[in-house]
């Protein structure tokens, strides 16, 4: 990240860190809970780790396999490799593989464990949609995630939760281990105390779970507004980066380019149609809504010229 | 589709809903004085051809159904790259479109052709050409609703008049509420 040359915003790195804070703290309620808990979840702790580190380390490869993406070459996708050469060059990085996924939703990508074992990846769709000059934009937003190194950082953060929702289960089942092993020579007293701790615990870590979900999305967030900050920056031009957000996560990016005639049993052409789902709500989501990222790209764009 | 239908694996094929089309003259008029979108004279009737006892054997069988004999010049008939036939009709108003698009609905519906019936497209052009560029209503007969479609290439559309043209036209008609459902209709045969 001290390579590129991608100016910071202090703002911005105050509240990251208040929400990492945040997150350290609930893994040191995790160990102390795990502590009181006792014996045996040493082991199961290493496997989660293992878990949470080979997500880590095959991201790349998770990745192009559920966006369903192929690597291709320089001769199959020229426009695509020129941009992200010219990018590369212009952020002084090493250029990372780049993959193209065989859908419409307009999307890009960047993934992996590190800049030098990075994925690029853009959709069909978001080719299709976008001009040169936005395409750039959305591709410069992607490799700053390399830069900032995303993918370790929000492994780390939903290892927290995964981690949580681990001891909760393990109180769950030391709930019920104590309720029926106690339950031989003594008073049923007793037996009520143990799991009433134990319902405790469980609904505490419950709880925890909750809030380093809520906090693991609010950290994905702003690192989204970095993202955008500095792709905004690297190309120069937040207004382009604005526009391609527009074009892609608006009402414009919802509507298809499939046909009618060909989508006719996705589209409920002949049977009854399926329920529309609705919106998530902002608090759960993991990327910032599109009016907070034109409103902070309309501010770099005011700062880059005045 | 209700739960035991689901639960036995069984769908039902939907009626389409036809009247939801006799808003669109009171439609083409706000097209006008807003984007200066007048009708291209042209809609189209897509749907699908397929076999079975009700099956409509050749063109002119399906000339002859939907009673056009008479009109033959000012009706078309065509099947696209994709299998579909497309019923195009040439009318200069937009109430004689609507009038003789429904006919041919209900002439369908009535000889159970009703679940084959896709789409119905009315053509919109400038008014004082180049304008803003042309755009199609879809109407969509299963789910009764319009939506418009303005491509601009052979893959691409214009998604930002396609908006506004929602935008001024949701107190008019039943909108399609649902962006995804606004498939496209390339290389279609209506102007």
């Amino acid at each position: 990240m001290a390579k590129t040359k991608i100016e910071t915003d202090h703002g911005l790195n105050v509240r990251m860190f208040l929400t990492g804070l945040a997150l350290v703290v609930l893994y040191l309620i995790i160990t102390t809970l795990l502590i009181y808990l006792g014996v045996g979840y040493g082991l199961v702790i290493v496997i989660v780790a293992a878990l949470i580190f080979s997500q880590y380390y095959f991201s790349d490869k998770i990745a192009m396999f559920s966006m369903h993406a192929h690597e291709v070459t320089p001769a199959e996708e020229p426009r695509l490799h020129e941009i992200v050469d010219r990018l590369c060059l212009l952020a002084n990085m090493p250029k990372p593989r780049v993959g193209v996924a065989e859908m419409d939703i307009p999307n890009a990508f960047a993934t992996g464990r590190s800049p030098s074992h990075a994925v690029i990846c853009a959709t069909r769709g978001i080719m299709a949609r976008l001009s040169d000059e936005e395409l750039e934009a959305v591709l410069a937003h992607e490799l700053s995630h390399v830069a900032h190194r995303d993918v370790a950082i929000m492994t780390i953060a939903s290892g927290v939760g995964m981690l949580a929702g681990l001891v909760s289960r393990m109180a769950m089942w030391g709930a019920m281990l104590g309720g029926g092993g106690g339950g031989g020579g003594r008073g049923g007293n007793n037996n009520d105390n143990a799991a009433l701790v134990e319902l405790a615990t469980w609904v505490v870590s419950i709880l925890i779970y909750v809030v380093a979900y809520l906090l693991t999305m609010a950290l994905s967030r702003y690192r989204e507004l970095a993202a955008d900050r500095s792709g905004a920056i690297l190309i120069g031009k937040p207004s382009v980066l604005a526009s391609a957000l527009v074009h892609i996560t608006g009402d414009m990016g919802r509507i298809p380019r499939t046909d009618l005639r060909k989508a006719e049993t996705m589209n409920a052409f002949f049977f009854v149609p399926a329920l529309a789902g609705g919106t998530a709500a902002s608090l759960f989501s993991t990327h910032p809504s599109l009016e907070k990222r034109l409103d902070a790209l309309t501010k770099l764009e005011r700062e880059l010229n005045g | 589709m209700g739960l035991r239908d689901a639960l036995f694996g069984r769908t039902k094929q939907v009626a389409p809903q036809l009247d939801n089309i006799f808003a669109l003259p009171a439609a083409a008029l706000t097209l006008q004085s807003e984007l200066d979108l007048v009708t291209s004279g042209q809609a189209g009737l897509c749907f699908k051809s397929g076999s079975g006892e009700s099956t409509l054997l050749s063109d002119a069988d399906i000339m002859e159904l939907l009673n056009f004999e008479a009109e033959k010049d000012s009706v078309s008939l065509s099947t696209d790259d994709l299998g579909f036939k497309w019923l195009v009709i040439n009318d200069p108003t937009v109430d004689g479109l609507v009038t003789k698009i429904h006919s041919a609905n209900a002439t369908m519906v009535e000889h159970e052709l009703g679940p084959r019936l896709l789409c119905a497209v009315f053509g919109f052009v400038p008014a004082t050409p180049p304008g803003e560029g042309a755009v199609r209503l879809v109407y969509l007969l299963k789910q009764g609703t319009f939506y418009p479609f303005a491509p601009t290439g052979p893959n691409q559309r214009d998604n930002e008049l396609e908006l506004r043209v929602k935008s001024f036209l949701s107190t008019d008609l039943v909108m399609e509420k649902d962006l995804s459902r606004w498939m496209a209709l390339w290389n279609l045969p209506v102007r």
